[in-house]
C-alpha cells in the first residue's frame, strides 16, 4: 500500500488492520482445542501489532496499520494423556495457548472498530458529495 | 454594493475548511481507537476560525519578538485530555469522538447550506426571474 493522502486511504489502512486482527482471531479460534506432541510445536495464539501511520501530505490525517503479527508469550499447558496418539514418550500432550473467551472479546472489538471506521468514512463521503454539488 | 461576494461567503468558506480538518482529525482518532500509545487530537474550532479570519496570533515585527503559536490560517491541533486513562496509553474515547464527529458534521452541513443559500440568492438576482 502507498501513502495516506485522503480520508479513503485512512479507511483503507484502518479497516485492513482490523481485518488482519479478525483473521488472527479466526486462526486462533480454529486452533483453540488442538494439542501437540511437544511444547515447541504446540499452537501459540497470535496477535497483530498496531501502529499509527501519519499522513505525509495532510497534517490532520493519521491511520492505523498492522505492522506485524506476533505470537503471545505463553507456555502451552502440559496435560497427562497417555492414551492420546500424539502423546510424547512420557504420555504428555501440549495444549494450544488460545483462550476462547479472550478471542471472542477481541473479535467483537475488531468488528466494532471496523464498523466505526466505515461509518465515519461514509459520513465524510456524503459531505464530499454535497460539497461537490455546491450551488446546484 | 460595497460588500463583495467573498465578504459574505468568506467566513463560511474558512469555516468549511476548518470543519473538514477537524473531521479529518476525528476520523484519525476513530481509526486509531485500538492503537497503543496513540494520543487523540482535536482542534479548538473557535480559536482556529478566529486566527483564520485575521484575528488571533500577534504580529512579529522585530526579530527579537517571540512568535505566538499560530499565525492566520495555521492549524495547531491539540491533544485531548482523556476521560479515563487506559493501560495501553491510548487516549481515544469512542463516545467523545463520535459525539464530536456528529456535531462537527452537522455544523459542516450548516455552513454548506448557508453558502448554498447565498449562491442561489445571487443566481436569482442575476437571472431576475
Amino acid at each position: 500500500m502507498s501513502d495516506v493522502n485522503n480520508v479513503f486511504d485512512v479507511g483503507l489502512w484502518a479497516m485492513s488492520a482490523q481485518m488482519v486482527r479478525m483473521n488472527t482471531v479466526a486462526s486462533n479460534l480454529a486452533n483453540a482445542g488442538t494439542v501437540s506432541g511437544s511444547a515447541e510445536t504446540a499452537y501459540r495464539a497470535i496477535r497483530p501489532v498496531f501502529e499509527t501511520v501519519y499522513s505525509q501530505e495532510v497534517d490532520s490525517l493519521a491511520t492505523a496499520s498492522a505492522t506485524s503479527v506476533e505470537m503471545l508469550d505463553r507456555e502451552p499447558e502440559k496435560m497427562f494423556r497417555p492414551d492420546h496418539p500424539a502423546a510424547d514418550a512420557e504420555g504428555f500432550v501440549y495444549k494450544s495457548t488460545v483462550n476462547p473467551e479472550e478471542e471472542m472479546v477481541e473479535m467483537m472489538e475488531a468488528s466494532r472498530q471496523y464498523q466505526n471506521t466505515l461509518e465515519a468514512i461514509s459520513t465524510m463521503r456524503e459531505l464530499m458529495v454535497r460539497t461537490v454539488n455546491m450551488g446546484k | 454594493m460595497a460588500a463583495s461576494f467573498m465578504d459574505s461567503i468568506g467566513v463560511h468558506a474558512e469555516a468549511l475548511k476548518l470543519r473538514e480538518q477537524r473531521n479529518n482529525l476525528l476520523l484519525s482518532n476513530i481509526a486509531n481507537a485500538a492503537t497503543p500509545n496513540y494520543k487523540a487530537r482535536d482542534l479548538d474550532f473557535e480559536a482556529a476560525l478566529q486566527s483564520a479570519t485575521g484575528g488571533g496570533a500577534m504580529r512579529v515585527s522585530d526579530p527579537r519578538h517571540i512568535a505566538t503559536s499560530a499565525g492566520p490560517g495555521v492549524m495547531t491541533p491539540g491533544y485531548r485530555v482523556p476521560v479515563m486513562p487506559s493501560a495501553d496509553g491510548n487516549t481515544v474515547d469512542m463516545a467523545v469522538e463520535q459525539m464530536a464527529f456528529a456535531e462537527n458534521t452537522v455544523r459542516y452541513q450548516a455552513s454548506l447550506d448557508l453558502i448554498n443559500r447565498r449562491i442561489s440568492g445571487l443566481m436569482t438576482a442575476i437571472k431576475g426571474e
